[in-house]
C-alpha cells in the first residue's frame, strides 16, 4: 500500500513539474517587483520570493529538474559503478584488489570540495542549463563508489557459482559470459542502487544550492528554494515558504519506500 | 536562636543585594570571532579592534556621533602647518588601571613602539608617510611633541586608533587608560572586561564613569543564535545586523531595533580592464569603454536594488564615499538616474546595435557577460539576479556565477579570469588616506586593473595626482577640494559602478540606557561609558 502511495506521489509531482508551462505560465525568473515577498494570492499561488518572483512557479520548475536530473545522475552513477564493481568482482584477484583500491581512493575524496574546486575551474559564461547539467553530472561521475562496492562484492559470490561455472565449462568465456550470464542476475542490485542514488542526488544538489554553489541564477532548484528558509522563517508566519521543504521531504520518503520494495523483490 | 536567625536573614538579605548590584552593571554582547591579540598596537581584526575600544585610552577621540574630534587624556592639541609635527597638551592626575602613573613618557613609548618596524603594526603604517625616523620631544611630564619626517595627512585623526600604553607598568597592554579592563578571558568561549577603576572621566554631577560594573563578550560566530539569544533577553546589544533580522525585531519590538540611515559600506561591481587579462578583444574593448560601462550603470535600478534586496534598508549609492561620511562626502554628485532608454542610446551612439533583443558591437558580437560574486551571500546573489534582469531589458545577458571566496580572491588577484565583479567594500575609516591602495593605479587593490606601472588612462593619471596631492597635504580644504574632484572623476569614468549604501542597522536591549546608535562602528556602544542598565 505504501508503495502505491508513494508511487501516486511522485507520479504526481512529475507530471505537475512538466506541466510547469501551463500551470505557472508566468514563468520561474519574471521578477514582480512591485509585489515581492508577497503572501499567496490568486495571481502568485504560493506567493513571491524577495524579488517578486513567483514561488510557485519556482517550486514547479525547480522540482522538474530535480525530479529529471537526479534520475539521470543516479542511472550514469549506477552504470559506472556496474561496469567497474561487477567488473572487478567478476575477474576477482589483482582486478578486484585495484579497483576497490581505486574506488576507496574516491570514497576518501572530500566530495563537496571537489565540486566546489570544478565550479571554480568551470568557464565562466555557461548558461544556467549548463551548469545544471554539469552539476548533475559531476554527482553522477563522483557517487558510482559506495555502489561499486556493493556490486564487486555480489559480483564475486556469482563468479563462482554453479551456473557460472557451468557456462565457463560449456566453453562461454570473457565478455559473453560477463554481459549474459552475470551482469541480469546482478539486475536487483543494480536497481536497488539506482533507487537509493536518486534521493542522494536529490539531496546533494540541494545541499550544494543551499551553499549557493549548485544551479546558477535565474534557474530554480530545490537548494536555492530552501534557501528561503535561512533567517530564521517562522512556520507560523510564512507557511508557505516551506512548500519545497515539504516536497522534498515527500519525494525522498516517497523514493525510500520505492526503494524498500525493491529491496524486498531483490531479497 | 533567634539572634541567630536574625543574622542568617540578613546575611541572605545583604547577598541577594550584592548579586543584584554586581549584576545591575553587566553588559552582554557577541564577538563574532576570537580577538587576536590584546596588545593595541597589533590590532587588526574586528574583535581586536573592538576590545582595543573598549579597554584603550587614547589622546583624541573621534566621536562617532557629530564625527568631530574630542580631546581625551591629551586636553589639546595642535598640528603645525607643514603636517609633520604635533604637539599634545595632556591630562595630569591619570593613571593606568593598575595605578602606574600617565605622562608624555607614555606617549612617547607607545609612539616609538607603534613606529617599530619590527613590531609591524598596522595602526603605525596609517602614520608611515615617508623614510626617516619620528622623533619625540618630552617638553615637560604634561607636554610632548612629535615629529614625523613627512606630512601625515589627518594626522590628529589618525591618534583615535592610538591606545596608549604604560612605559613603566609591569603589566605591559594589560595596564589600561580606558574605561574597562581585561579581567578574564576563556579563549573560544568568553571574555569578560572589568570597569578600570582608575578611570578619569566623570560625568556632569561628578560620578565616576564608566557606569556599567563590567562587560561580557561571548565568542558567537552564528548571526541566527546571537539573534535568538538577543531575543530570549540574554545578550544586551547587536551590531550590524542583516536588514532581514531588523524587521523581525521590528516587527515585534520596535523600540529595540535602531536603523541609523546609510552607512559607510558600500556594494559595487566593476568590470575587468586588466591588460593582460584573458579575455577576447573585443570584450575587454568594452569593458574600457567609458560609455559602456556609464550605460550598465544607468540601466541598473538602484532604488528596487535597495528596496527589495535590503528591505529598505539601504540607499542607491552615489559614489565612492557615503553620504554618512559628512566632511569627505563631495555633496556636488547627483545620484545616477534610471534611464534605460538613454543608456541604449548611449551605446548605440557609442556603435553598439539592438537587433531583436539583443544587443550586438561593432563586429557583431553579442553582448554577453558574466558576474561573478561570492556565494553564500544570497543579499550580494540576489543584486546580481536583479542586475541580470535590468540588463535583459536593453538585450546584455548577463551569467550570474556564484564562487566560493578563495576562488574568487583568486581571479580577481591572481589570474584576472573574470569579466565582472560584484562584491562589497567596508569603510572603517573616514578619511580618503585610507583608501589610498584602491585608488592609486600603481596599488595592489586597485580592482579593476591593478598594479600599473604607468597610469594607463588620462583620468588614472589625474586620480593619482589628486591623491598623492591630498595626502601630502595638511590643509583640510585643500584636501577636500583634491578628493572632491576624484569622487567626480570616479563617477563620470565609472570604473567602479556602485550599487548601494547599507544602512547601519543595530539592535539594544531596552533594559540598556544611554544607547543612541550610530553608523559609525561601535555602532551601539561607541559610548560605552556612559550606558548603564536598568532591571
Amino acid at each position: 500500500m505504501w508503495r502505491n502511495a508513494a508511487c501516486t506521489a511522485l507520479l504526481l509531482i512529475v507530471c505537475l513539474s512538466l506541466a510547469a508551462n501551463w500551470v505557472a505560465p508566468a514563468g520561474y525568473a519574471k521578477q514582480y517587483r512591485e509585489a515581492a515577498d508577497a503572501p499567496p494570492s490568486r495571481a502568485h499561488w504560493l506567493g513571491t520570493d524577495e524579488i517578486g518572483r513567483d514561488r510557485f512557479a519556482r517550486v514547479l520548475y525547480g522540482t522538474r529538474i530535480s525530479l529529471l536530473l537526479a534520475p539521470a545522475a543516479a542511472l550514469l552513477s549506477t552504470l559506472l559503478a556496474a561496469l567497474i564493481g561487477g567488473l572487478a568482482g567478476y575477474l576477482g584477484g589483482t582486478w578486484a584488489r585495484v579497483a576497490m583500491a581505486v574506488t576507496d581512493l574516491f570514497l576518501s575524496l572530500p566530495w563537496l570540495f571537489l565540486l566546489i574546486t570544478v565550479r571554480a575551474l568551470m568557464p565562466l559564461n555557461v548558461s544556467p542549463l549548463i551548469s545544471v547539467l554539469v552539476t548533475f553530472t559531476m554527482l553522477g561521475l563522483l557517487g558510482w563508489t559506495s555502489a561499486a562496492r556493493v556490486l564487486c562484492a555480489s559480483a564475486g559470490s556469482l563468479r563462482n557459482a554453479d551456473f557460472v561455472r557451468q557456462a565457463r565449462a560449456s566453453g562461454i568465456r570473457g565478455a559473453r559470459l560477463f554481459w549474459i550470464h552475470v551482469v541480469p542476475n546482478l539486475k536487483p542490485v543494480l536497481n536497488a542502487q539506482f533507487w537509493i542514488s536518486i534521493p542522494v542526488f536529490i539531496l546533494s544538489e540541494a545541499n550544494l544550492g543551499i551553499l549557493g554553489l549548485g544551479v546558477a541564477e535565474p534557474m530554480p532548484s530545490w537548494g536555492s528554494l530552501l534557501r528561503e528558509l535561512e533567517g530564521l522563517v517562522s512556520v507560523g508566519e510564512q507557511p508557505w515558504k516551506f512548500v519545497p521543504l515539504l516536497l522534498l521531504v515527500v519525494v525522498v520518503t516517497s523514493f525510500q519506500f520505492v526503494l524498500s520494495s525493491e529491496e524486498e523483490a531483490a531479497a | 536562636m533567634k539572634m541567630k536567625r536574625v543574622i542568617l536573614l540578613l546575611a541572605i538579605y545583604a547577598g541577594l543585594l550584592q548579586g543584584l548590584a554586581a549584576a545591575q552593571g553587566d553588559l552582554h554582547f557577541c564577538l563574532r570571532t576570537e580577538p587576536k591579540t590584546f596588545n593595541p598596537l597589533k590590532v587588526q581584526d574586528d574583535a581586536s579592534v573592538a576590545v582595543r575600544y573598549l579597554t584603550g585610552g587614547v589622546l583624541l577621540r573621534m566621536n562617532r556621533q557629530t564625527q568631530a574630534l574630542e580631546p581625551e587624556l591629551a586636553r589639546s592639541s595642535k598640528v603645525s602647518k607643514d603636517g609633520k609635527q604635533i604637539t599634545f597638551k595632556l591630562r595630569s592626575g591619570i593613571s593606568f588601571s593598575d595605578g602606574t602613573p600617565f605622562s608624555a613618557e607614555d606617549v612617547a613609548y607607545t609612539v616609538q613602539q607603534m613606529m617599530d618596524p619590527a613590531l609591524h603594526s598596522p595602526t603605525g603604517d596609517a602614520f608611515r608617510s615617508g623614510p626617516g625616523k619620528v622623533e619625540t620631544r618630552i617638553v615637560s611630564p604634561t607636554d610632548i611633541s612629535i615629529t614625523f619626517p613627512a606630512p601625515v595627512a589627518g594626522l590628529d585623526r589618525q591618534f583615535d586608533q592610538v591606545a596608549i600604553l604604560s612605559a613603566h607598568s609591569p603589566k605591559k597592554e594589560m595596564a589600561v587608560l580606558g574605561p574597562f579592563m581585561v579581567a578574564d578571558y576563556k579563549p573560544g568561549a568568553t571574555l569578560l572586561l572589568k570597569r578600570n577603576p582608575n578611570y578619569f572621566k566623570t560625568d556632569a554631577q561628578g560620578r565616576k564613569l564608566p557606569y556599567l560594573d563590567s562587560i561580557t563578550l561571548d565568542i558567537q560566530p552564528n548571526r541566527d543564535v546571537e539573534l535568538l539569544r538577543f531575543k530570549r533577553d540574554e545578550l544586551d546589544l547587536i551590531n550590524s545586523l542583516d536588514s532581514e533580522y531588523y524587521d523581525k525585531l521590528a516587527a515585534t519590538s520596535p523600540d529595540i531595533a535602531h536603523d541609523a540611515g546609510p552607512s559607510l559600506d558600500s556594494e559595487q561591481m566593476w568590470f575587468n580592464q586588466v591588460a593582460t587579462a584573458p579575455l577576447p578583444p573585443y570584450k575587454r574593448a568594452w569593458f574600457r569603454s567609458v560609455a559602456f560601462r556609464r550605460s550598465i550603470s544607468q540601466t541598473i535600478n538602484r532604488d528596487d536594488m535597495a528596496r527589495l534586496v535590503f528591505r529598505g534598508h539601504a540607499h542607491p549609492a552615489i559614489g565612492p564615499f557615503s553620504p554618512a561620511n559628512k566632511f569627505w562626502f563631495n555633496a556636488k554628485l547627483k545620484p545616477i538616474s534610471y534611464a534605460p532608454d538613454a543608456a541604449l542610446r548611449s551605446l548605440q551612439a557609442d556603435g553598439f546595435g539592438f537587433e531583436n533583443g539583443v544587443l550586438k558591437d561593432k563586429e557583431g558580437n553579442p553582448v554577453v557577460f558574466s558576474i561573478i560574486t561570492n556565494s553564500g551571500n544570497k543579499y550580494r546573489e540576489r543584486m546580481a539576479t536583479m542586475i541580470q534582469d535590468d540588463l535583459q531589458k536593453i538585450g546584455i545577458h548577463v551569467n550570474v556565477v556564484t564562487l566560493d571566496f578563495p576562488a574568487l580572491i583568486e581571479r580577481m588577484t591572481q589570474t584576472f579570469d573574470y569579466e565582472a565583479i560584484l562584491l562589497g567594500l567596508t569603510n572603517v575609516g573616514l578619511d580618503p588616506n585610507e583608501e589610498m591602495n584602491v585608488w592609486l593605479s600603481s596599488s595592489d587593490n586597485h580592482q579593476w586593473n591593478p598594479k600599473q606601472k604607468t597610469p594607463e588612462s588620462a583620468w588614472e593619471a589625474e586620480i593619482d595626482r589628486l591623491m598623492r596631492a591630498q595626502a601630502s597635504s595638511a590643509d583640510p580644504k585643500k584636501r577636500k577640494e583634491a578628493f572632491d574632484r576624484v569622487q567626480e572623476i570616479v563617477v563620470e569614468q565609472a570604473p567602479f559602478i556602485f550599487l548601494v549604501n547599507k544602512n547601519a542597522l543595530s539592535a539594544v536591549s531596552s533594559k540598556v540606557q544611554g544607547a543612541s546608535p550610530v553608523i559609525l562602528a561601535p555602532q551601539t556602544y561607541w559610548n560605552i561609558e556612559r550606558l548603564s542598565k536598568k532591571y
